[in-house]
């Protein structure tokens, strides 16, 4: 039945041609070789965010007068809806955490070198969307946590001189954070950014087919001082079976996750209150609001949150920009980004355990 | 060498049967939670077995209302005789909401042309069943309607 299924199938789209190039693609095998699947993994989870995020639809209202009501909803009336919603939540806090990972992991392993660059670009652009997918869905429960990460959220773009009032104004759908900003947000986290993320995978992935996987230099090197070293693996199936493996584990922490420590929903939000002692953004955004934090109110003749917040930006539009500033040339000029690298690596981990542990 | 081989391969099928069996069991694990979420939990209908429909008054002779009857439409129809009646405003053919017509003195479903006579019958057109017919009080200036009692 499956054979014959094939063969109609094959008959009208020849599949055997597209399947040739996975047939032929290897995937260079050495002792680094497992940081090639944080991208899958982030892949996986991003899929799973998809599904569930559907099925969370099935229920969810948009509004204030309802959202809170609806997600409450779910976890308590809803058959395994309290699972689902955990499920999303957790796997959107593994997702962000595994693209950190895969971004820290290119870069060390040098993957981003020419002619890699543009798949680096789409990387980054995905990293920062993924983010804005924790910032748009972190509001839609409508709680007093997310109301105030979301006030503070858009306050900060509004500090951005020239452009940032009317951004601000955008983002919130007003002058205040209201029912209109859900809204919008809504709108932003189930059509804007899966349409384009999806759009982004689809270039990333091409990219990545397109050039093969990258061999570390410092590998790279003992291959040619010792060819007999070399070793690759075939992407399908044995490459393809130990990516599917690292997803089913993936799986597992992400269903013992959202099982045992179940996402909870706090209160629902009121405008009409102060904000709660020790409120902190999600961990994603701790590093930003601890240097935002350290920052002094007035440096020179700047205001600190707007120094704060255009360095910021320089920082990530430098990062997104990063394989243009390393040349072709070998020698001595390459060895700064892997230094900054580390720099990058030690201040956002630092920062983020400073901002948790702070008050 | 050939008794090798056929070990070989049982030992090969035991390894198929149990990473395929594994496999089912997980999707099924993931399955059942999406199956039984995509049930709604039930509605609880507060409707109760009698509403208040109408005042007196409120309607004319040869004329209809639609009522809330739960969480469902009824329609309340005062005859040119002055007599009251009540019914499921539910067409049985695809459940389009009915009204009453004061040209034809017949209950009239405008999407696909039913007709139904004062009893609830189904006279013309498609409706399969005729509708339910509930039960009319006075109660002091109200017009109360009521599901008829199983007798």
């Amino acid at each position: 039945m499956y054979a014959f299924l094939l063969r109609w199938l094959d008959e009208r789209l020849q599949l055997d041609e597209l399947i040739a190039p996975f047939k032929h693609k290897t995937v260079p095998w050495h002792r680094l070789s497992y940081w090639y699947f944080f991208g899958g993994i982030t892949l996986f989870l991003f899929i799973i965010q998809v599904l569930t995020g559907i099925l969370l639809l099935l229920y969810y209202r948009p509004g204030a007068n309802e959202a809170f009501e609806s997600v409450q909803y779910i976890m308590t009336r809803v058959q395994f809806g309290w699972l689902i919603r955990s499920i999303h939540a957790w796997a959107a806090n593994l997702m962000i955490f595994t693209a950190f990972v895969h971004m820290f992991s290119v870069l060390f392993l040098k993957a981003y070198r020419k002619p890699r660059e543009l798949t680096w670009v789409t990387g980054m652009i995905l990293l920062f969307l993924v983010m804005g997918f924790g910032f748009s869905g972190y509001l839609l429960p409508w709680n007093t946590l997310a109301f105030f990460a979301t006030k503070v959220g858009t306050e900060m773009a509004g500090q951005v001189p020239v452009v940032g009032k009317a951004m601000m104004i955008f983002l919130r759908g007003g002058p205040e954070v209201t029912g209109a900003t859900l809204t919008r947000f809504f709108g932003f986290h189930v059509a804007v950014l899966p349409g384009l993320v999806t759009v982004l995978i689809a270039m990333h992935l091409f990219f990545v087919q397109r050039q093969g996987m990258s061999v570390p230099p410092k590998v790279e090197a003992e291959w040619i001082a010792n060819p007999s070293a070399r070793r690759e693996m075939k992407f399908f199936p044995n490459f393809m079976l130990r990516e599917l493996m690292a997803w089913y584990v993936a799986m597992g922490v992400l269903g013992a996750l959202a099982a045992f420590f179940p996402w909870n929903l706090s209160v629902k939000a009121d405008p009409f209150i102060s904000a709660p002692a020790g409120i902190k953004p999600e961990w994603y955004f701790l590093f930003m609001f601890q240097t935002l934090k350290l920052i002094p109110s007035k440096v020179w003749f700047v205001d600190g949150e707007v120094l704060g917040i255009l360095g910021c930006s320089l920082a990530g539009l430098l990062w997104l920009l990063l394989p243009f500033f390393e040349n072709d040339k070998a020698g001595r000029g390459k060895a700064w980004i892997t230094g900054l690298s580390i720099f990058a690596l030690v201040y956002v981990v630092g920062m983020s355990v400073y901002g948790y542990l702070a008050n | 060498m050939c008794a090798d081989h056929v070990h070989d391969a049982s030992r090969r099928r035991a390894i198929e049967i149990f990473l395929g069996g594994g496999l089912l069991a997980s999707l099924a694990s993931f399955l059942y939670p999406v199956l039984r979420y995509f049930v709604p939990p039930a509605v609880t209908d507060l409707g109760g077995d009698e509403v208040v429909a109408a005042k007196l008054g409120d309607l004319k002779p040869n004329s209809g209302k639609i009522f809330r009857f739960g969480s469902r439409p009824g329609l309340l129809i005062l005859n040119s005789d002055g007599a009251y009646r009540a019914l499921s405003a539910t067409c049985t053919h695809l459940g389009c909401t009915v009204q009453y017509r004061p040209d034809l003195r017949e209950i009239w479903c405008a999407c696909h042309n039913g007709i139904y006579d004062l009893n609830g019958r189904n006279v013309s057109g498609p409706p399969p069943r005729p509708l339910t017919v509930f039960d009319v009080h006075q109660r002091g200036d109200e017009i109360v309607v009521s599901r008829k009692q199983e007798a």
